[in-house]
C-alpha cells in the first residue's frame, strides 16, 4: 500500500500509515522512523509517530516540501517488502498494586482484587504513541475484562507513577496532574524527569509490562531511583510485522 | 561573568522567558514551546548582538517593571507596550543602553499583543532538554518553569557586550492591525468537513475570542460545517494547525499546543504568518486566504533570507 502525504503548512508533512490502529501499522510507523533515525535527511528537524501517521517537522529553507516528498517516498519503497526486523523493547515497569481504586475495578467487573491484578500484569501493552502530556505512554492490548469506566468525580491530583484504567484503556501518569482515571496501582519509577540525563523513559513503538511487588520492594526502589542507582529493565522482544498482523 | 541586570518591580499579565521552543521532544510528548512571535525575538536579538535563537523575555498585554541593576545593552520589539525608561518614552526595534539604577516599565498598550526583550548575552536560565523556553503547566524552563514575579532577578551571561543605537529599518517594522489576513495551506483533514463548511472557513471572517492564550487562539464566527464526525485518531498537531471541534468553532494551535491532538484540523497557518497572528488581541478579526504549500515555502524563502542578512550585518 502507497502511503499518503500531507504538507501540515510549510513546515510539517503528514505520512499516512492506514485508516484503522493496528499493531501491524504501528510497526510500521516504527519502521519508517527507525530508517529516518538511521539515514538523517537534512533539514528534518524532528518526527512523531502517532497511531496512524508520522508528522516530521522539517525547514523549508533547507528542503522543500517537493523534495521531502520525494525523499520520503523513495524511502517507503525501499521499506517494500521489509520485514520488521528490529527487535522491540519491553520496558519492565515494577509496580505495587495497592491503588484506592482496585477494589472498585474488581467489583465492577465482578472479580477479585487478584485476578485484576493478574489481568492487568505480566503482559507486554504496545506504546502506540506518547503525547497528552510529557512521557505519557498511549498503551493498547488491555483485556476487556478489566475495562471499566472514568470516575465520576476526576481526583484534583494524582501522583506521578500512578498506574491507572480508563474505559478500555490503561496508563501511567508521568508527573502529578488532576485526572479521572481508576488507579489501581503505583511505580516508583520515574517516567518523566526533566533535568535528568534521560528526561522520557519511554518511546512509542516499544512495549510496556507491568511486574507486581510488594510495598517494600516498592519503597527500595524508590530509594535506590534517589540515590541514582536503579535501572529499569529491558527485555527484548521480536515482533515480526506478518506476526503481529 | 554572569550578572544580575534586573530586579522585577511588578510582574506585568504574563512575563515568561522564551527562546525557539524545546525541539526533537515532541514524539515523547514534550511540547515545543517558544516566543509565540519568532520573529521580533530574532530581530530584538539580533540587535543587540545575540544569536537569533537566545531566550528573551516574552511579556503580554500588561508590562512588567524592573529596577536596572546593571548597565546592559537590551532591544524591545513586537507589540507597542509602552515601553518607558525613568518615565521618559524608550526606543522600540532599536537597541539601546539601560544604566544601573534605572527604571525600565511598561503602560498602555498599543498595538499588538506581545513585546520581547532581549539583552546582549542573553538571559541566564538552565537549559531544559535543550532549550529555556518556559512551559507553565510541566514546571519546566525558564525561571523555575514559571512566569516572573515580584522581586526576581534576571541575569544575563555577560559575555556580549552589545552595541546600542541598531535600529531596523522603520520600513520593515511590522504594524499590527485590528483585522488582519492570514495564509493557510489547507488540510490535513479537508475530508472531514462539507465543501460549505471549508467555504464559510475562508470567507467569512473570525473574531479572536478572550479564551485564547499561549496554547491556543479561539476563535468566533461562522459554524464550520463537518462532513462526518469531528474527531479523528490522534495525531501529531503543528504549530499554526486550526482544529475544529463538533461545535464548529475553529482553534488555532499555537506554541503551548500539547504535541497531539484527536480533532480534525481544516488547515495550517503558514509559517511567515504566525508572527503577525501572535499579535493579535482578543476581539481582532482575522480572515483566512489559502495558498499553497511551494506559496507559502516561496514567502519563507524571502523572509529567512532577510532574517539571515539581518543576522549577518548583526552577530559577530
Amino acid at each position: 500500500m502507497k502511503l499518503d502525504y500531507y504538507p501540515l503548512g510549510d513546515t510539517g508533512i503528514q505520512l499516512v500509515f492506514g485508516t484503522e490502529i493496528s499493531e501491524e501499522t504501528n510497526q510500521k510507523i516504527r519502521m519508517f522512523a527507525n530508517e529516518l533515525a538511521q539515514h538523517p535527511i537534512d533539514g528534518v528537524v524532528e518526527w512523531v509517530p502517532a497511531y496512524t501517521t508520522l508528522t516530521i517537522y522539517y525547514l523549508p529553507n533547507k528542503i522543500s516540501f517537493k523534495a521531502l516528498k520525494e525523499k520520503l517516498e523513495a524511502l517507503d519503497e525501499q521499506q517494500h517488502g521489509r520485514e520488521a526486523d528490529a527487535a522491540s523493547l519491553v520496558y519492565i515497569i515494577p509496580t505495587y498494586y495497592g491503588g484506592s481504586d482496585l477494589a472498585y475495578v474488581a467489583e465492577h467487573n465482578g472479580l477479585s482484587e487478584e485476578d485484576v491484578i493478574s489481568i492487568h500484569a505480566n503482559k507486554d501493552y504496545l506504546i502506540y504513541m506518547m503525547g497528552f502530556v510529557p512521557g505519557f505512554p498511549y498503551l493498547g492490548g488491555m483485556p476487556e475484562e478489566i475495562a471499566t469506566p472514568r470516575r465520576e468525580n476526576p481526583r484534583a491530583e494524582i501522583e506521578p507513577g500512578s498506574v491507572g484504567i480508563a474505559g478500555a484503556q490503561t496508563g501511567v501518569y508521568p508527573l502529578e496532574s488532576p485526572g479521572g482515571w481508576q488507579l489501581i496501582g503505583q511505580t516508583p519509577v520515574k517516567l518523566y524527569d526533566p533535568t535528568g540525563e534521560r528526561p522520557i523513559l519511554l518511546e512509542s513503538g516499544h512495549y510496556l509490562r507491568f511486574v507486581p511487588i510488594s510495598k517494600e520492594e516498592f519503597l527500595t526502589i524508590k530509594e535506590a531511583i534517589k540515590r541514582g542507582e536503579y535501572e529499569v529493565e529491558t527485555e527484548e522482544k521480536k515482533v515480526s510485522v506478518h506476526e503481529v498482523g | 561573568m554572569s550578572k544580575p541586570i534586573f530586579k522585577v518591580r511588578k510582574s506585568g499579565l504574563l512575563s515568561t522567558i522564551q527562546d525557539s521552543g524545546r525541539k526533537g521532544y515532541q514524539q515523547y510528548g514534550i511540547v515545543v514551546s517558544g516566543a509565540m512571535d519568532p520573529f521580533s525575538m530574532n530581530v530584538a536579538n539580533f540587535l543587540v548582538g545575540n544569536k537569533g535563537d537566545e531566550a528573551v523575555l516574552e511579556i503580554t498585554v500588561m508590562g512588567p517593571a524592573f529596577d536596572v541593576l546593571d548597565d546592559a545593552v537590551i532591544a524591545i520589539c513586537g507589540g507597542d507596550l509602552s515601553p518607558k525608561v525613568n518615565g521618559e518614552k524608550a526606543p522600540m526595534w532599536k537597541s539601546f543602553t539601560v544604566k544601573e539604577g534605572d527604571r525600565l516599565e511598561f503602560g498602555q498598550p498599543l498595538s499588538g499583543a506581545r513585546s520581547y526583550i532581549s539583552v546582549a548575552g542573553g538571559y541566564e536560565v538552565p537549559l531544559v532538554m535543550g532549550s529555556k523556553s518556559t512551559y507553565l503547566k510541566a514546571g519546566i524552563g525558564g525561571i523555575e518553569g514559571r512566569a516572573l514575579v515580584k522581586g526576581d532577578v534576571l541575569q544575563t551571561s555577560g559575555k556580549i557586550k552589545g552595541i546600542s543605537g541598531r535600529a531596523l529599518h522603520p520600513d520593515e517594522v511590522p504594524s499590527y492591525k485590528k483585522e488582519l489576513t492570514v495564509r493557510v495551506v489547507l488540510g490535513p483533514h479537508q475530508h472531514a468537513f462539507t465543501e460549505e463548511g471549508i467555504d464559510t472557513f475562508l470567507s467569512t471572517p473570525y473574531e479572536v475570542t478572550p479564551q485564547s492564550d499561549r496554547m491556543g487562539f479561539r476563535l468566533k464566527g461562522e459554524k464550520v460545517e463537518h462532513a462526518t464526525s469531528a474527531d479523528i485518531i490522534s495525531e501529531a498537531i503543528p504549530l499554526g494547525g486550526i482544529q475544529v471541534p463538533a461545535n464548529g468553532d475553529p482553534i488555532i494551535l499555537m506554541s503551548d499546543r500539547q504535541t497531539t491532538g484527536g480533532y480534525s484540523r481544516i488547515a495550517t497557518v503558514i509559517s511567515s504568518d504566525i508572527p503577525y497572528l501572535a499579535q493579535a488581541m482578543p476581539g481582532c478579526t482575522i480572515h483566512f486566504r489559502e495558498v499553497t504549500v511551494e506559496q507559502a515555502q516561496e514567502v519563507f524563502e524571502t523572509n529567512d533570507r532577510f532574517l539571515r542578512t539581518l543576522e549577518k550585518v548583526s552577530v559577530r
